[in-house]
């Protein structure tokens, strides 16, 4: 029965980690422009936003149409919703990794950070956390996108640290400070990447349980006022 | 209060057992959908409702119907029930009449024979069913020559001329078009304000569009009744999920 959505459905499925390895890419090159100074990986990230974004126009119109033609349903409409959301997290987590790249293209080829100090630890903490993601809606497992959820306090927590390490190093004076705000910025984006991500791993549990977390806060607030009433 | 209150209701034609222990309330001014593939007794509930499948050649029920408390299957003038209880079908069923006699026939029945008061009821009647617009100019023709949107609006206006509490609609939409449609979808949701509704729709979308409440029925059972919203975004019950997004079978 209605075998031919079912092949829209996988098809979409595809499509979505398809965008998902590619923003994964995006993060990986910017990464490496940050760690080595490899201003060709910089580039290369640049390219991949644009592959992003399109590949977002080109997802949403696909939604569109099967919510045309297919009119889902139950957890089929909650499928095609939750990727008209998460496709939104993932462009902007694009985004980011072209700002990222940017902002090194702009300081030009001496950028280079400690591969083993905190930002270097933020951004492979943030590919993970995507990579996860991804895997966590390609299982429909929601178990996986609670700990991607959870992983996001990790980020937060490095984040802190890296803007205590970067206003140190701006107060020892010893240091240029044009390219410490560049590496705050550039922390700043590792850490909305990891909402942005916590955002997606939402959407997947939506997607399973036909609840978000927005909704659920509602529900107990709800039975809250319930409870008050009686 | 409850509108109806359905309690351990079976029905069996002959040896056919065609409800199953139905149970199910259903609130005043409320609009309830029931929905289910061809055979599942969603038709034949809806008719244990004002009694129409006592006119059915060995149909049997046990359980009770309560409307406002009252059991509609022991001591209760079938009439009067049917009165209270007005039915609208799948293929409009105009009385080969004028479009006034039509409207009243049902109050003329009920010892109404005043013309004035006649005439106050039929405008009433045919402007609540959305319809006095388009008919006011040829009350005295026949309402054979009427569209099929129309002749259902009419029939719906003529149930309500007799001042019922609920409608039931069996498939209320399935032979008109979509404009149509959507006029009598309009009604519905305007119509709840004073009456309560039930309908059986094969229409999913329709039941999305038009109810408060859908109830899924299989093999003779109720499977589910939720809110709509809910029934339709978060199904609890696997075979009510597979035949709402068309895997069934």
């Amino acid at each position: 029965m209605r075998s031919n959505f079912d092949k829209e459905l996988d098809i979409l499925n595809t499509h979505l980690t398809d965008m998902s390895a590619a923003v994964e890419n995006a993060i990986e090159y910017a990464t490496q422009a940050l760690v080595f100074g490899d201003m060709g990986k910089a580039e290369t990230a640049v390219e991949y936003d644009s592959e992003v974004d399109s590949m977002e126009k080109d997802i949403e119109k696909q939604c569109v149409k099967i919510l045309l033609l297919q009119q889902p349903v139950a957890k089929d409409l909650r499928q095609v919703s939750a990727a008209l959301k998460m496709i939104t997290d993932m462009e902007r987590i694009g985004d980011q990794a072209r700002d990222i790249s940017e902002l090194l293209l702009k300081a030009g080829r001496n950028v280079k950070i400690n591969p083993n100090g905190v930002i270097a630890q933020m951004a492979t903490a943030t590919m993970k956390m995507v990579h996860d993601a991804a895997q966590s809606f390609v299982k429909q497992d929601i178990q996986a996108a609670h700990n991607v959820i959870e992983f996001d306090d990790v980020i937060d927590n490095l984040y802190e640290q890296a803007k205590a390490e970067i206003v140190h190093r701006i107060k020892s004076e010893k240091e240029d400070v044009d390219f410490l705000i560049d590496l705050l910025s550039i922390s700043k984006y590792f850490e909305r990447i990891g909402d942005h991500t916590a955002n997606i791993a939402e959407w997947v549990i939506f997607s399973v349980t036909g609840v978000h977390k927005d909704e659920n806060m509602m529900y107990t607030e709800k039975q809250e006022f319930l409870r008050n009433l009686i | 209060m409850n509108k109806f209150e359905i309690n351990n209701l079976d029905l069996y034609y002959g040896n056919f057992h065609a409800l199953k222990n139905i149970n199910m309330h259903i609130k005043p001014n409320t609009v309830t959908a029931f929905i289910g593939p061809s055979g599942c007794g969603k038709s034949t509930f809806l008719r244990t409702l004002n009694r129409m499948n006592d006119l059915v050649e060995g149909c049997r029920i046990t359980g009770e119907v309560l409307m406002d408390g009252k059991n509609v299957y022991h001591n209760t003038d079938v009439n009067l029930l049917r009165k209270n209880v007005g039915m609208v079908f799948q293929k409009p069923n105009p009385f080969p009449m004028s479009v006034y006699n039509n409207i009243a026939y049902g109050p003329r029945t009920h010892g109404i024979t005043k013309k004035a008061q006649l005439d106050e009821i039929v405008e009433k009647s045919l402007r609540d069913a959305a319809i006095w617009d388009e008919v006011k100019d040829r009350l005295h023709k026949s309402a054979m020559g009427l569209s099929g949107g129309q002749q259902q609006r009419l029939c719906i206006a003529r149930a309500l001329a007799v001042k019922p509490q609920v409608l039931l609609m069996d498939e209320p939409t399935s032979a008109l078009d979509p404009i149509s449609t959507a006029k009598v979808e309009d009604l519905v949701m305007e119509l709840k304000k004073d009456y309560t509704i039930v309908m059986v729709t094969h229409n999913m979308q329709q039941a999305m569009r038009a109810s408060d409440e859908t109830a899924f029925f299989l093999l003779g059972e109720m499977i589910e009744k939720a809110p709509t919203g809910k029934l339709f975004s978060m199904p609890q019950d696997k075979r009510c999920e597979d035949y709402i997004t068309g895997r069934f079978g």
